[in-house]
């Protein structure tokens, strides 16, 4: 399986990445050899071992539902771009 | 041609959990902007998430509620998209592997037919922060209000099973029903802790092939709801019958000024690039906790409302207007058993009491007058000490704060006269002061006699201040006139 150029662009706008030229060839040649890798890795026969989504023999540990943080809005909003009357601001975005 | 309108609902439901789904931060809502987007839901660096106990279980107990597939494994997966509202850049979600499969809720329809609903699945993830546009902000700059990010949803996903608005409120009417029942949801919808996506469609009736689907979201009452369904299948049907197509994509409903506009094309924004999240490991369910969960389950809607006709005796009519939520079955319950009247207390907590609270925007939890109270009164009207008149003057008092039933009572003189002796009394004294009118009901014929009584009655209503009893008077009064025919 091969990666287009079409594809590593359209991956950048839902990205938000800005590519230039010369990187979209050189990121269209490694991901296509990750990709190749891949498919190497296809061709193993599996059908006698189980499906696992994570390498680790463990589950999620869970929280009991505590309120345990407090109000440190004026910490994060002093680091923030740009902020009025406690609200964080954006550029408008409207659809 | 003749159409079918196809309809399959997305239902956001806000779980009632003190904290939010991956951290300790609160979930109340109102607060002053920003005072709970703790450093997980502003997506700090090296910041990790710790999921919720409380939020699994509401989605478990959801499951068990519908009859569902419990996922003894599901996994959490990354939803790539960028707005400013979520400055992860992903929504934390489920999908290939969902904690709540396959399910089915049950809905009564007007004409008394009951129609199951099919549930795809239902998923945990989080609620986005919430962005305006307007108001006092710098010119051209939105802004973000992050409280809310993080406020654990299960996303309840439903077939494309209904056919019309009044079966796609039914629906939502019912899963509101039930979430409120479990205590998994507050179900304020004004607050927006419950939202509904509608996915419309229209084909040829007779046809299997399902059509072009769009979708309205965010839909936060049942009023809008249905007018948005009937302009969208009035839309979409004009439009394949000028020999357009319908284009699938996402519409937003504006309630207040009844339009709907497109929101984007679907396509573009639909590329979520999904993968499962590398920050959480599988969540695994033991049989124990589900059942050990199942046996907590509170009592669903229809249980419920089979219990009050067995119970209770009361009507199918009545029991399921009751069942459906739980504040009022409980208020109910109170009221029957402290009374002993169960049908005088569904009469008095469906009518008065409910067109009260309708009226004052209030719930059955902050009502002013308690179901102790509503109780008494009820007592007071089965025991004939107050007429169904005078108890409308009661329940006005005691939502005035005024006291209890027999307080009010005494205060007021409101005591109805049931004493057959003084009643009695009263008749014949008015029936001497009246000879004329008793004259004339003599001479009326027999048929139109009953029209005369309504004068002798205001009489002696007005000589008993109002307060005699109206039904032993009308016998009295009947006794003694056809003893002088």
């Amino acid at each position: 399986m091969t990666i287009e150029r079409k594809e590593i662009e359209k991956l950048a706008t839902l990205s938000r990445l800005a590519i230039d030229e010369k990187t979209i060839a050189d990121v269209t040649g490694r991901l296509s050899s990750v990709l190749a890798l891949v498919d190497q890795l296809q061709s193993a026969n599996t059908e006698s071992l189980q499906e696992i989504s994570r390498p680790f023999h463990t589950s999620q540990r869970l929280r009991d539902d505590q309120v345990d943080e407090t109000d440190q809005r004026d910490a994060f909003q002093a680091i923030a771009p740009q902020t009025h009357n406690g609200l964080f601001t954006v550029p408008k975005m409207i659809e | 041609m003749n159409w079918e309108t196809v309809i399959g609902l997305e239902v956001h439901v806000q779980l009632a959990t003190k904290t939010k789904i991956f951290s300790a931060a609160s979930t109340s809502f109102g607060a002053t902007p920003n005072t709970q987007a703790c450093a997980i839901h502003l997506a700090m660096p090296g910041t990790l998430p710790v999921l919720n106990k409380q939020a699994v279980n509401y989605a478990i107990m959801f499951g068990l509620a519908i009859d569902a597939e419990i996922c003894q494994e599901s996994v959490f997966e990354r939803k790539n998209y960028f707005y400013p509202d979520l400055p992860k850049g992903y929504q934390t979600t489920q999908l290939e592997k969902p904690i709540v499969g396959r399910g089915s809720v049950t809905i009564q329809l007007a004409d008394g037919t009951e129609k199951a609903i099919g549930i795809h699945h239902a998923h945990l993830e989080e609620d986005a922060g919430k962005s305006t546009h307007e108001g006092d902000l710098p010119y051209g700059m939105s802004g973000v209000d992050l409280n809310r990010a993080g406020t654990p949803l299960i996303e309840i996903v439903s077939e494309p099973d209904m056919r019309s608005a009044e079966e796609a409120i039914a629906f939502a009417k019912k899963l509101h029903s039930i979430v409120t029942s479990i205590k998994i949801c507050d179900g304020e919808m004004s607050q927006g802790s419950m939202r509904f996506d509608v996915n419309v469609s229209v084909r040829p009736a007779g046809s299997s092939a399902l059509g072009t689907r769009t979708e309205t979201k965010n839909l936060n009452s049942y009023k809008f709801m249905e007018e948005a369904i009937e302009r969208e299948v009035e839309r979409q049907i004009d439009l394949i019958e000028d020999g357009g197509t319908v284009a699938q994509e996402t519409r937003l409903y504006n309630g207040d000024t009844k339009v709907a506009k497109s929101m984007r094309s679907k396509e573009e924004a639909n590329d979520y690039r999904y993968f499962p999240c590398p920050d959480l490991l599988p969540v695994l369910v033991s049989d124990e906790a589900i059942e050990e969960l199942r046996r907590a389950l509170p009592e669903l809607p229809d249980a419920r409302q089979k219990r009050f006709v067995s119970q209770y005796v009361l009507s199918d009519y009545d029991s399921e207007i009751i069942a459906s939520d739980s504040n009022m079955s409980a208020f109910f319950e109170t009221v029957a058993k402290d009374s002993s009247n169960a049908k005088l207390a569904a009469n008095w907590v469906m009518g008065e009491l409910s067109g009260a609270l309708n009226t004052a925007g209030l719930s059955f939890i902050e009502s002013p007058v308690t179901a102790q109270q509503l109780a008494g009164m009820v007592v007071r009207i089965s025991d004939n000490s107050i007429s169904g008149k005078m108890a409308k003057q009661v329940f006005e008092a005691m939502w005035q704060g005024e006291g209890n039933a027999d307080e009010i009572i005494q205060a007021k003189g409101l005591k109805q006269v049931s004493d057959s002796g003084a009643l009695e009394k009263i008749v014949a004294e008015v029936l001497d002061g009246n000879p004329a009118m008793v004259e004339d009901f003599i001479n009326t014929d027999e048929s139109k006699r009953k029209k005369k009584l309504g004068g002798f009655m205001g009489q002696i209503m007005k000589a008993s201040k109002g307060q005699a009893n109206p039904q032993q008077v009308n016998q009295i009064l009947l006794q003694k006139l056809n003893a002088l025919l």
